[in-house]
């Protein structure tokens, strides 16, 4: 396969195919299961498994899409901007459910640890895995966690994040959009934020306002909450 | 011309977030402190909303796409997490399981109880 080595383009190309194969089969069928993201993730790592590409090779051209993920964040500030008013009318609701989610987040880290019996490294390695990852990775560093661990951790929560909050919303009742964006943000970071992004304008705003306010209050929590265990 | 100045600002505010991450102390990515830029300078009015509107919608609107690569990496550390991917896993969801529902719980109930009174 030394064409991909070569190419600038097939990995970009693979990803945006697999990313519209899973929007397709999510229209088409309507089940949670269907995520695009991870169905998109599923099928490329099936093309490199059965065409023996390895990830380098991969990775090649498809870095390139990772490259627009900053000036992506940045862009965030639009919907959080053109809702500027709506987070005005509702900060103290807006507020208190970010310092819910983050202590929650915490808390349940912390018990899950116990009944693992897992030790000091990998508790502060999953601390700040709702975070956004740039953030996350200074943190677990700083608190003497595994920063790979930590990616791995985030990128589960997040995929698993985007998948299932529409079954949360629908088990739990939660219907208003402000609350639907601030869940998404504040347990599943960026790829919750773009999941928010498709439900509509205010999920997404107050998603991208999530990122923001959990990612600098877990900077804080994480050094009070990491002598615990 | 219109996507060359649209490109200009945004590229030019996640440089600058860059900056302040490269100067800046604190553990915040340049993404961040780019999106606070962004977000002062259109509260100043100093960038206008159609000044950045079509080139930042098409960079919101293929964000799901640009978190494929990194996450079929993590099969890369697979060898790595392997002794202790069942008990990271299991955290990993209960713990955003959990999240989720009490940050859209209480949010909700804090909003529904605002709009009764």
């Amino acid at each position: 396969m030394s064409f991909l080595r070569e190419s600038l383009y097939a990995g970009f190309v693979i990803s945006l195919l697999a990313y519209m194969a899973g929007m397709w089969l999510k229209k088409k069928f309507q089940w949670a299961i269907l995520n695009p993201l991870l169905v998109s993730i599923v099928i490329v790592i099936g093309i490199l498994v059965v065409f023996r590409i390895d990830y380098a090779t991969y990775q090649h051209s498809a870095r390139y899409i990772s490259y627009l993920l900053t000036p992506s964040t940045v862009c965030l500030a639009i919907p959080l901007y053109k809702q500027l008013n709506l987070l005005r009318r509702n900060i103290v609701a807006v507020m208190t459910a970010i310092v819910t989610g983050v202590l929650t987040s915490a808390a349940t880290i912390y018990v899950m640890c116990l009944l693992f019996g897992l030790g000091h490294q990998h508790y502060v390695t999953m601390l700040p895995k709702s975070i956004t990852t740039a953030i996350a990775m200074g943190v677990s560093e700083e608190a003497g966690g595994i920063v790979t661990m930590t990616v791995v951790c985030i990128m589960i929560t997040g995929i698993f994040g985007n998948m299932i909050s529409e079954t949360v919303f629908k088990v739990l009742r939660i219907t208003q959009p402000i609350a639907k964006g601030l869940a998404l943000g504040t347990s599943a970071h960026a790829i919750g934020t773009a999941r928010a992004l498709e439900i509509g304008e205010v999920e997404g705003a107050m998603s991208s306002l999530s990122i923001a306010v959990a990612g600098l209050l877990t900077v804080m929590v994480v050094p009070l909450a990491a002598g615990l265990i | 011309m219109k996507y060359i100045k649209e490109a200009a600002i945004i590229f030019g505010i996640t440089c600058m977030g860059e900056l302040l991450n490269y100067y800046l102390p604190f553990p915040v990515p340049a993404g961040v402190y780019g999106l606070f830029l962004l977000l002062i300078l259109l509260c100043t009015r100093l960038v206008k909303l159609e000044d950045i509107e079509t080139t930042g919608h098409f960079l919101l609107d293929i964000m799901p796409i640009l978190f494929v690569p990194a996450s079929v990496g993590v099969l890369e550390s697979y060898i790595e997490i392997k002794a202790v991917l069942v008990p990271l896993a299991v955290i990993s969801l209960v713990s955003t399981l959990t999240v989720m529902g009490m940050t859209g719980k209480v949010a909700e109930l804090m909003l529904n109880r605002g709009e009764q009174s």
